[in-house]
This record gives C-alpha cells, structure tokens and sequence, in this order.
C-alpha cells in the first residue's frame, strides 16, 4: 500500500506532502520518532503547505510531534498550515488528551481475596434467595385467597411452554434412559440367569428415582432458564419498573404464574416419564430377553409401590418449585445489561440443579426413616 | 464542486409484501446535513436501513458514493460500510465493553497502531462528544444522553466520510439536545462529513439542515423536499404546515 503522505527533513525543517490519514498514522509516527531522536539542536520547523488533508487520527500524530519535541525541549514552529487542516486540528482537545480515566479498570485480586469475596457473595446469595422465599410464602397464599388477582391465562401459556412443548424431549429421553438402564443390567444379570429381574430394576430405578430427576433437569435447562432470561430481560427494559409503578407486584405478576404452572406440569412431566422409561425397558426385556409382555408389566409392577409413585410426584413437585422460584429469583437479581441477562440464566440452571440433587438427597434421607 | 454523495432513485421500502415507503427519490450533496424528518412510523428508521444496507433495494435504486447498493455482492458493501458511521437510536454501545473498548472496535481494522497512541485517539474521540475520562466505564454506568453521544464517538472513530443518524436528539433535555447540535455542526464544519439526520426535533431542522425531506405514512413517500426555510413556508399542503408551523416549546 502507498503512503498518503511525503515527509522530507532538511536539517531542521521538515517539509509535510500529501495527506495524513489514519491508515498511515503508525508509520508517521515511527518516521517522526526516528528524525526526533537524531535531532540534536533546540528548534524545528515543520512546514504544512503542501499538506492537503488530514484526519482526526493525524491531527492527532501532528500534536504528538508537539508533546514529544517538548519532552525533548524542542521549539517547534508550524509553518503554512491550511484551513482545512487546522480545522480538524481545532477538534483535538488537547488538554483533555493528558487527563486520568475516571475509573480505573479493576485490578486483578489475590487469591484469598477471591476467596473471600466468594464467600461473601455465597452469603448474600443465600440470603437473597431466603428473602425471595419470605415473598413467595406472603404472595402464593395471597393468590391462592384471591384467585381473581391471578393471571389465569399467563399460568396456561406457561403451562403449555413448560409442560407440553417438552413432551418430545423428556419422552425420547427417558425411553433412552430406561432401554440403556435395562440393556446394561441385563449384561449382568443374564449371566445369573435373573433376566426377570430386569424388569423390577428399571421400574425401581426409573420411578423412585430417574424420573423425577430427569424431568427436572430437562425442565431446568429449558424453562429455568428461560423465566430467568425472560424477567431479567423485562428488567433491562424498565417493563419491571413499570409493572412496579402501575401498581403490579412484580412477583405476583411474573413469579406466581410461572411457578404455579411448573408445579402442576412438572409432576406430570414426571409421570410421563415414568411411562416411557418403563417402556423402554420393555423393549429392551421383550426384544432382547424374550420376557413376555405380562411377565415383565407384572414384575415392573411388583417392585413398585403406589406409596413409591406418590412421594416421585411429591418430589417432583419440589423440583418444579426449587426451578421456577430460582429461574424467577435470578431473573430478579439482573442488574445492567444483556450480559446479566446471559449470566442469570447460566446461574439459574446451575443453582437449580444443584438444589434439585440436594433436595433429592434429602427426600432419600427423609423416606428411610419414614418408610 | 457540488458532487452527490447518495442518490435515491425510486425506491420502495417494504418489509416482505408490506410496503412502508413507495417511489423515493432525493440526493444528498457532499458535506451538506441532510434531514430526514416525518411523524413516527411513517418509515424513517426503515429508509435509513436501507441507506445504510442492512437492507437491500428490491425496487428502485441507491447509490451511495458510487456503489450500487441493490447490486453489490456482500464483501463490497462491507468494505463501503467503513466509509460509513452510524449512531443507533439508542447509542447501539455493546453492553459487555467498556467505552474505550468500544471506540478501538472499528480501529481494530487498522494495523499496527501503537498503544498509547490509540489511547489517545479514543480519548481525543471522547473529548469531542465531551466524554473525556469515561474510557473505562461501561455503556450501562451512563445517561441516555452520555450513551448517545459515546455512540456518536465511536461512530466517528474512523472519521467517516457519511454519518448517518437515528432521532440523535430524541429524549434527550433541550440542553444535551443543544450539545449534540454543537456537535454535528462542529463535526460537519470541520471535517466537512456528510450528514443524513433522521429526526423530528424542529429546532435540529432549522438550525443545522441544509436540506430535509418530509415523509408521511398515508403518502407512503415524500410529501414536500427542500431547505428548511422552502418548507416553513410551503402553504400549499396542510400535513406540511402541521408539521413545520407547530410552535416550538
Ligand atoms: N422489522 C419490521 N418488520 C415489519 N414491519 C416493520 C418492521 N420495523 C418497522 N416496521 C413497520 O414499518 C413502519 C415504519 O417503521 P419505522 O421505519 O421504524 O418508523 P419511524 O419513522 O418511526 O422510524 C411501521 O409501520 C412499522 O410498523
Ligand atoms: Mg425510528
């Protein structure tokens, strides 16, 4: 590429050509450097008359040539600088240019302040969450009181978002699941000659346990995470404020439905789910280990309890809690822009599910000593 | 010299068989301020799209400083975009960057540029819109005007040779509104940059335009074209008068 400009020194003066544009800046200022640098006497003239044009970019290198030949205590004197150039030059702010930034960029912090902020904000993120839970024991049974106060149809879209938008998913899912779960078992057992047993173990497996938390893990990734990006965004528009403003109890508004809706769906998501791992067994049991449709139902049905159904939906419907209220909760928290918007939802799925295994611990715990 | 920078022959804008704008047709000089004003919804914004060729002419032709924007592949449009700044309606700053970020993304193009003299091209760009200091913080830490007038910075990064504007005053108090008037005319006087101003503040019209069309939503196109000074007195058409004669507040 050509340069746009022409520089020629003749002892101390520099004579300027052409235009100085952006695209030549860098080179500019590598030329003038070296001619500074050789310089040894005190005063400098560059003349501009043959300077044509130049861009705030080169208005800018010009004043640099100012700043430098000063730290050198050079004079510089310009010489036939047109109209046009010295227009642009007027634009440059020159004691702005030297001024401190307002902020500074945040340094880097040790590790055991890292740490430590962690452990402050785990804190406070606790405490946020409890807070959340205090509003939503005050404003589920003012709903459940006044249900005339309740968004019936926004509780129905979400209802269909959550529950039958994800029937092909947790269906196909689960019918894996339960095919994988019996053919690797069956591995094993056949080799005892107990291929019944088949039957029981993935019934056991999938009812008590895996059905319940597949469902809720897939609704955590597919609506957790939308309430999530879905209120922080409302949030990022002021559609919050405004709800605020017109009188609306942002929770009741937003939260209440959404919640309402996952724990009616969540449970039976669950059952489906139950269905088709089942059924995915079945398969597995009929195909591969020549069990009979009958034997192998009634031995599903034989390891599994209607009390054990009961507390799977009693679980189900906490996971369907623990996932609307935290999406909701950290679409709450968004603070700033589409970035908050992207780490909410992140942080929705993770929390939820992480609490979804914790509760699950938990209910395993609590059944043992009940049952 | 008196050389058209755009040219609009014909054109029709429409979002797929929904027809906003039909039959359009101006020229803007270079170096001039060229308004383009009407009540909301009558297409402003979609023009503008289509000047700046996010959206592709189907019927009728643009020309902007020579190239075809119904015809020139991709690559070539890109390459013409960087002739071009642009200040979004509501600043357009990428949330997740700082303003000094910001500014160096359309420098990126530019090799090689050292950088501590980049850092003082974005501050130089900065004290232009008067935001000297604010190269650390983030686009959601500023007022709606100081967003404006950052986007309008980094617009300017590469001192374009066309700035297009979205309603630049619009929401703004009368007395940012007066800076960023400031502003363009600084901008246009001294680096003589071409600009197309969408907009419906009066006192912007009168006082920097050299020339506005007036669109109108039931027309579908251009019910009057001339300088503001032709158009406050234009009699012949009451949309036309409604528009220009409204007091001032
Ligand atoms: N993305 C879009 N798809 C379809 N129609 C649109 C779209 N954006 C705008 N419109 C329609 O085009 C018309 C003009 O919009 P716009 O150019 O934004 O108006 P304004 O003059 O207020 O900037 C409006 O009637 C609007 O409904
Ligand atoms: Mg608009």
């Amino acid at each position: 590429m050509t340069k746009g400009y022409r520089m020629e020194q003749k002892a101390d003066r520099i004579l300027m050509a052409g235009e100085l544009l952006l695209p030549d800046v860098p080179s500019f200022l590598e030329e003038i450097e070296g001619i500074l640098k050789q310089k040894n006497s005190t005063s400098l003239e560059i003349n501009l008359t043959d300077l044509k044009k130049v861009d705030s970019a080169g208005a800018l290198a010009l004043t640099h040539i100012e700043e430098e030949s000063r730290k050198r205590s050079l004079v510089v004197a310009w010489k036939g600088m047109n109209d046009d150039v010295r227009k642009v030059l007027n634009l440059i702010d020159r004691q702005a240019l030297n001024l401190p930034p307002l902020h500074e960029i945040e340094k880097r912090v040790s590790f055991f302040e890292a740490t430590g902020d962690l452990c402050v904000k785990i804190a406070h993120d606790f405490y946020t969450i409890l807070t959340f839970v205090g509003e939503l024991l005050v404003s589920i049974p003012y709903c459940l009181l006044h249900p005339r106060s309740l968004r019936w149809g926004d509780i129905l879209v979400n209802m269909r978002r959550t529950g039958a938008d994800a029937l092909p998913i947790v269906g196909l899912l689960s019918l894996l699941i339960g095919l994988i779960m019996a053919f690797m078992s069956s591995l094993q057992l056949r080799q005892l000659g107990a291929n019944i047993y088949v039957a029981s173990l993935v019934g056991i497996a999938i009812v008590k346990e895996l059905g319940p938390m597949m469902t809720a893990i897939i609704v955590a990734g597919r609506s957790g995470s939308s309430f999530a990006a879905e209120i922080g965004t409302m949030i990022v528009n002021e559609e919050v404020d405004a709800l605020t403003t017109m009188g609306f109890h942002p929770i009741r508004f937003l939260a209440i439905p959404k919640i309402i809706a996952t724990s009616i769906v969540v449970p039976l998501l669950t059952l489906y789910a139950m269905m088709f791992g089942i059924l995915g067994g079945l398969i597995v049991g009929i195909i591969g280990l020549d069990i009979t449709l009958t034997t192998y139902l009634k031995e599903s049905f034989r390891g599994v309890e209607l009390w054990d159904v009961i507390t799977s939906l009693l679980k189900a419907f906490t996971f369907a809690i623990l996932i609307a209220g935290i999406g909701c909760h950290r679409g709450f928290q968004v603070v700033g822009g589409a970035e908050a918007v992207g780490e909410a939802t992140t942080s929705a799925v993770v929390t939820s599910i992480f609490l979804i295994i914790a509760a699950d611990a938990a209910y395993a715990v609590l059944l043992h000593y009940l049952g | 010299m008196v050389e058209e920078v755009i040219v609009v022959e014909n054109l029709q804008a429409a979002y797929g068989e929904n027809v906003i704008l039909s039959d359009v047709s101006f020229q803007v000089k270079r170096g001039e301020i060229f308004a383009i004003v009407g009540g909301s919804g009558c297409g402003k914004s979609t023009l503008l799209k289509y000047l700046i060729g996010l959206m592709r002419p189907h019927v009728g032709r643009i020309i902007v400083e020579g190239v075809d924007m119904a015809t020139a592949d991709d690559e070539t449009i890109n390459a013409h975009r960087k002739r071009f700044g642009v200040l979004f309606q509501s600043g357009g700053l990428i949330g997740s960057m700082t303003l000094a970020e910001n500014i160096a993304l359309p420098l990126k193009e530019v090799k090689k540029i050292p950088p501590f003299f980049l850092a003082q091209l974005i501050r130089a760009k900065l004290s232009m819109v008067n935001l000297a200091g604010y190269e650390n913080h983030y686009p959601a830490e500023l007022s709606g005007g100081m967003r404006k007038r950052a986007g309008l910075a980094r617009a300017m990064a590469l001192d374009p040779a066309i700035l297009f504007f979205d309603e630049p005053t619009a929401g703004l108090d009368p007395v940012t509104a007066r800076e960023i008037y400031d502003l363009i005319s600084t901008i246009n006087k001294g680096m003589e940059t071409t600009m197309v101003i969408v907009t419906h503040d009066l006192e912007l019209i009168f006082r920097l335009a050299h020339e506005v069309i007036l669109l109108h939503s039931e027309e579908k196109g251009i019910i009057a074209y001339g300088t503001p000074k032709q158009l406050a007195e234009f009699e012949a058409d009451r949309r036309v008068m409604n528009f220009f004669q409204r007091k001032s507040p």
